[in-house]
């Protein structure tokens, strides 16, 4: 089984929400990478995405494209992203981890290699923003079939047709997007978030998470309410680039600022009076 | 053999041309282009919007362009005829408002209020503040810091017709970096924005809607021949870029099979050099700004720095048609330097009395190398798609000369 099932069917046993940072692979140096993983998995990450850098990332914001500038300056690549993959999972086999990128550099490895690469290096689901359903099954096929997970977005704008079909591609979870806007956009309406989960629900049984603009513990914790998974990307790597030249202190405060998450989302599942 | 097709039938219901075009995009952009499609399918082919359509063409564009027969440069060349569709003469100076005078129609039915767009060189970006200003909408372009000090000239034009000029401080700061903010600012504001490309790329439909609004130079060159001479050209020369006034003129003519077609790339400093924009001469098919079509990127897949002395064919990509009709051998793909494209710019200035836009010169150098080796009574159209006047401040600069 997919780590990355597994490690929801424990979760819900458990009645605790999925906590999913994002760090950009080499932002802001390549070697800094797997340490923060590291970091990231005893912070209480469950689930970890991993973002391959595209010199186009067309549906992010300026922070994490300023976190692909960095670390293409530092000759981040598909390949080498899958490298650190291989490190990490030397001393971590259990943290599903996902690459979230854009096609082209897939494009330009190849389909069959890509796919073989990633599932030689430990990588658990694939997450390809501007893969829509429509072109994605020449790459969720092959992904499905070697045991790495396709993953797909949902907007606010999807209809339920859209709904059905991305859900019967996807494995692993389905990743919804709050709000309509690009990575690290403003405030999302978690009421307007809920009642759209609720309609998600009624087409699939994959968790849900939910992602695009949760900053802050509390609106993590209000998302967890709703939802089976929480992303946080943009949060944490303005961080990372704000004290990308002191390493030991950019580990320490990320790691506490996903820690101060996972506490506010454990919280969830307490009734309200005992949290008090 | 293979059979004839029918190249009118394409793209298909899903936007693609053989494996080109498509739609790679987020999902947060489908419902938009969902909705901007069916608009599209509705209006089309609507009779009210035709005529709407063909009368702002006529009187504000200044539609039909003439198809001048250059003879004393023809003369010159000692070879082939060669005919200049004259876009330069356009409203605004380029092909560039054929389109947006369509998509602002569109925008306008669709009860859009605001108009974004990207622009590179700045005509797009021109014309697409000149139909916002004439419909009474906001406007904003988004421009690639870089370009922005290359083109002041059309910085200000747009800024005159009241449009807001939003620089671009990502990535290479150029056209493609433009492209990318703009579709953000797309995802961010659905409801009330319309989203104008400037060429045939993008996600479906864009490429299929473009060139149907820039066909009607093709639509015109073809009738202009049929009356003028009885025949048709016998090749047919465009500059491309994205390649939007190169398909404008070539898909009208696309089932003609003895007609010859050739696309003029930027060749920049020499293909060789690396530093030029000569994508589909150079290029590997891949993905960007919504479409499957070829691409200057590097081994990794990252989309590559491009140069060109033009900042209208400055792109990284190309049109998915283009990259279509490249594989199947229906049209031709050539690249001419910089400074052919200067004496080619240069020699219809003092030949013709016309000066070329840099873009435009391209396809002017190409016809300097293809007119001689064919017979005098030969026909070549090459598309003038734009004027020359916001590149002599480049031209100049490159003499020495300070204006």
């Amino acid at each position: 089984m997919n780590r990355i099932t597994r490690r929801f069917q424990a979760l819900r046993r458990t009645g605790r929400k999925a906590l999913i940072p994002y760090i950009t692979a080499g932002d802001p140096r390549p070697e800094l990478t797997v340490p923060m993983l590291h970091a990231l998995v005893e912070a209480g990450a469950d689930i970890i995405e991993l973002g391959v850098p595209f010199s186009d990332p067309m549906a992010d914001g300026p922070v994490i494209q300023q976190a692909c500038e960095r670390a293409l300056a530092q000759g981040m690549s598909l390949r080498r992203v899958l490298d650190l993959v291989r490190d990490f999972r030397r001393t971590d086999g259990e943290t599903p981890l996902v690459l979230m990128g854009y096609l082209n550099p897939i494009e330009r490895m190849g389909y069959d290699a890509f796919v073989a690469g990633a599932r030689d290096a430990g990588v658990d689901g694939v997450l390809t923003v501007d893969l829509p359903p429509e072109e994605a099954a020449e790459l969720a096929g092959p992904l499905d079939a070697a045991g790495v997970a396709p993953i797909f977005l949902l907007a606010p704008t999807s209809s339920g047709e859209r709904i059905r079909r991305i859900a019967q591609l996807a494995r692993g979870y389905l990743y919804y997007v709050s709000l309509k806007g690009v990575t690290g956009s403003a405030a999302l309406n978690v009421a307007e978030v809920a009642d759209k989960l609720a309609a998600i629900r009624t087409h699939t049984d994959l968790p849900l998470g939910v992602g695009f603009g949760i900053k802050d513990p509390p609106t993590a914790a209000a998302i967890a309410e709703v939802a089976d998974a929480v992303v946080v990307g943009s949060a944490l790597v303005a961080k990372m680039g704000e004290l990308a030249d002191n390493p030991e202190r950019m580990r320490r405060e990320v790691a506490a600022l996903l820690t101060a998450m996972r506490q506010a989302l454990d919280r969830v599942r307490a009734p309200a009076a005992l949290t008090d | 053999m293979r059979n004839k097709v029918d190249y009118s039938q394409f793209p298909d219901d899903t936007g693609h041309f053989g494996r080109y075009g498509g739609r790679f995009v987020a999902e947060t952009l489908m419902e938009a282009l969902h909705e901007l499609n069916e608009a599209w399918r509705t209006y089309r082919n609507d009779p009210e919007f035709l005529v709407e359509l063909d009368t702002d063409l006529a009187r504000y564009v200044g539609r039909p362009t003439p198809l001048y027969h250059a003879e004393r440069w023809s003369r010159r060349l000692g070879g082939a005829q060669i005919y200049l569709k004259r876009e330069d003469l356009n409203h605004t100076g380029a092909h560039k408002i054929n389109n947006t005078v369509g998509q602002a129609l569109l925008a306008k039915r669709m009860g859009k209020t605001r108009l974004i767009a990207e622009t590179g060189a700045g005509q797009h970006g021109v014309a697409s503040a000149t139909v916002a200003a004439r419909l009474g909408m906001e406007c904003v372009v988004y421009m690639g810091v870089e370009d922005i000090k290359r083109q002041a000239l059309n910085v200000y034009r747009m800024r005159l017709l009241g449009a807001t000029v939003q620089p671009v401080n990502a990535g290479s700061r150029t056209l493609k970096d433009a492209l990318n903010e703009a579709l953000r600012d797309w995802v961010a504001n659905v409801d009330d924005t319309f989203y104008m490309i400037g060429t045939v790329a993008g996600p479906h439909p864009y490429p299929l809607m473009v060139r149907e609004f820039q066909a009607v130079i093709g639509r015109e060159a073809r009738e202009q021949m049929l009356t003028d001479h009885g025949c048709l050209p016998d090749a047919l020369v465009a500059c491309v870029g994205g390649g939007s006034n190169a398909i404008g003129l070539f898909h009208p003519f696309l089932n003609d099979s003895e007609v010859a077609i050739y696309g003029v790339e930027a060749a920049g400093s020499g293909i060789e050099t690396g530093r030029h924009a000569a994508t589909l001469c150079a290029g590997q098919p891949g993905v960007l700004h919504g479409n499957r079509t070829y691409l200057l990127n590097d081994a990794d897949g990252q989309i590559v720095e491009t140069h060109s002395v033009s900042a209208g064919l400055d792109y990284p990509g190309v049109g998915p048609e283009h990259a279509w009709l490249k594989d199947i051998g229906r049209a031709r793909y050539v690249a001419v330097t910089d400074e052919e494209a200067l004496r080619g710019f240069h020699d219809l200035t003092r030949t013709e009395g016309i000066i070329p836009a840099l873009e435009s010169s391209h396809a002017l150098a190409y016809v300097t190398k293809l007119a001689p080796t064919m017979r005098p009574d030969q026909r070549i159209v090459v598309n003038l798609s734009g004027r020359g006047d916001k590149d002599i401040y480049t031209v100049a600069a490159l003499e020495g000369i300070q204006l």
